[in-house]
């Protein structure tokens, strides 16, 4: 199950491959192996309680770009049913790195788009690693504005590295085409709920982030820009990305502490990876219940609220 | 005309810039020496090239408002290092000495003018001071002149230069960008015009938010405008730039910005654009 293993997971590598083998080996019923696959799963917890409670930032950072983690269509697939992707900006082609269309939810349509990163290597070259060109922010306001003329409610996800530097996506006006989107999804009149599922980076992110609830999942983080490219800029190295990611406060507890999100949700112990389904019920039953307060609110007073959401963020003094 | 003698410059610079930077400037465009007090007499733009120099904010509002009718709102937000940051120094540090260099409490100056005649609200960035960046302190004051613009349906008029977001806000640089665009998704709405004028450089989270917002969007001639800077995007492609890449000619010829537009022709053409908007 588990493909990949980062350096500070490691330790559970020979003992979650022992596992997996005595499981399979239990599957045709001739051994019975209860008793080791037991001493065995303790064993496994207790050293996923030393690995992953109290992570570093920069740890979270790993995790949160996990190749093995879930990504947009994952959760799509085991949140949604009968998720239709609809495709392009009508304007220039159609950006794989971020996907859309209507699915429903308990049976209610909603409107579901995410940045896509792909799961290995020629998927995530497909999907430019989620890295969208000004198309991927103008196909999104396009099925925004759908659902906002059919009333149904937005979920996007965020997870992207950033916005694609690259000549194309600057002479195609990337900067308009995410300054349009921060604009316009600010007075969308349908409810609007922003999950950031992985790495939350810069403008890139921004451009889906505007919305009545934000929630992170637990080993996501949500950054102004890349640790990375924060330590090139500020230490002049850019290995330095550890001390920028302490730094940059990007984690989950770090963002809900500084009041900039809703809700953390909770991942199972080792990560989104290792127990996708529970992490996407964990989500489910958290869209849900925001789901269900703001549809509550009449459309003035949804908008008004939207608007004071970031209109208080920010610190400063005065005098 | 021996006064005016006196200060045309010698014909080869004698000393090094460097050794004089009172007398000789470089132009950053195209690299030549030039005599300081020539640039100076030219509206701060370079007369080999028309590069137009970065200028500051006081400069730049006495060449654009009527004389004697700026007031300036806002004075004293100041940036508060809420996440502790220290890179190499300490954002704490770092505010308070380039509040000691440059004499203002952040990066964007802002109040009420008149342009020829035209009541405006007005905002200009500050880019010496951490090369303009946008933290909470300009974001807050952007969405308040936003505010009073709204409240006043008066135009509003912001010259930016930033080189973007102020990562040592972390996250609440990034939530700038959504809180001045929700502002002016709110003006828009109103139906008050907004002006922005691009100057050199416009970039990051500055460019994708508000200053691409414009109802009219005026750029200064050879300004560098873009979301990505240059070097990352020739890291990220291992390919060398077009020529003019991000530059406000090549914008313009993209679609990107209205007009460009000389810094001598500015209050003339922002006059005529407020006497249009307002018939
Ligand atoms: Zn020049």
């Amino acid at each position: 199950m588990i493909r990949h293993y980062l350096e500070f997971e490691k330790p559970l590598k020979e003992l979650e491959a022992r596992y997996e083998e005595l499981k399979a080996l239990s599957m045709d019923g001739r051994e019975d192996f209860s008793s080791e696959i037991e001493k065995l799963e303790k064993k496994i917890n207790k050293l996923k309680q030393e690995i992953f409670t109290n992570l570093t930032p920069w740890q979270k950072t790993l995790l949160a770009r996990h190749i093995d983690r879930p990504h947009t269509l994952d959760f799509i697939n085991m949140i949604f049913k009968n998720f239709v992707e609809l495709h392009g900006d009508r304007n220039f082609r159609d950006d794989p790195a971020i996907i859309g269309g209507f699915a429903s939810l308990d049976g209610k349509t909603v409107m579901v788009i995410g940045h896509q990163k792909g799961k290995d290597p020629k998927d995530m070259n497909a999907h430019n690693f989620g890295m969208s060109h000004p198309e991927g922010y103008r196909k999104a306001l396009r099925l925004m504005s759908l659902a906002e003329r059919f009333k149904k409610p937005i979920i996007t996800m965020i997870d992207t590295p950033g916005a694609f530097p690259g000549v194309g996506a600057e002479e195609r006006g990337q900067a308009e085409a995410i300054a349009k989107n921060l604009r316009v999804m600010s007075i969308l009149k349908v409810p609007i709920i922003v999950i950031i599922i992985g790495e939350g980076g810069s403008g890139g992110a921004l451009a889906l982030g505007v919305g009545d609830r934000i929630l992170m999942l637990e080993n996501a983080i949500y950054s102004v820009i890349s640790p990375e490219g924060c330590a090139a800029i500020l230490w002049k190295d850019g290995s330095k990305g550890k001390l920028a990611a302490e730094a940059l406060k990007l984690t989950a507890s770090d963002l809900f502490e500084l009041n900039i999100i809703d809700q953390i949700v909770k991942e199972p112990l080792g990560g989104a990876h290792r127990d996708p389904e529970t992490t996407a019920n964990n989500l489910k039953e958290s869209i849900l219940s925001h789901l269900n307060e703001i549809t509550q609110l009449p459309t003035q007073l949804l908008i008004e609220k939207r608007y004071e959401k970031f209109r208080k963020m920010g610190v400063f003094t005065e005098g | 005309m021996s006064w005016f003698r006196k200060e045309e410059p010698p014909l080869i610079p004698k000393l090094k810039e460097k050794e004089r930077p009172d007398l000789w400037v470089r132009c950053k465009n195209c690299q030549e020496i030039i005599y300081r007090l020539e640039i100076e007499r030219n509206l701060d733009v370079c007369p080999k090239c028309n590069y137009h120099f970065q200028i500051p904010a006081e400069k730049r509002l006495s060449l654009i408002v009527d004389e004697g009718t700026f007031e300036e709102i806002d004075k004293n937000l100041s940036s508060v290092d809420i996440l502790k940051f220290k890179d190499t120094k300490k954002y704490s540090d770092r505010i308070k000495d380039a509040q000691k260099k440059i004499g203002k409490k952040d990066a964007f100056v802002s109040g009420k003018a008149r342009i020829g005649g035209y009541p405006v609200f007005i905002g200009i960035f500050e880019f010496k001071f951490m090369g303009g960046s946008l933290g909470s302190v300009v974001g807050e004051k952007v969405t308040r002149l936003v505010e009073n613009s709204m409240e006043n349906k008066t135009p509003l008029l912001i010259f930016t230069a930033s080189g973007g977001a102020r990562m040592q806000e972390g996250v609440f640089s990034l939530m700038q960008m959504a809180k001045t665009s929700a502002a002016i998704a709110r003006l828009k709405n109103m139906g008050v015009p907004y002006i922005t004028v691009l100057t050199d450089p416009t970039t990051g989270g500055v460019s994708a938010s508000f200053a691409m917002l414009g109802d009219i969007i005026l750029a200064e001639p050879k300004a560098m405008i873009g979301f990505a800077g240059p070097r990352v995007i020739k890291e990220t492609i291992k390919a060398e730039l077009p020529p003019g890449f991000q530059r406000a000619e090549y914008l313009l010829e993209h679609g990107m910005i209205d007009r460009i537009v000389p810094r001598q022709e500015m209050k003339k053409t922002l006059i005529l654009l407020l006497d249009l908007l307002s018939h």
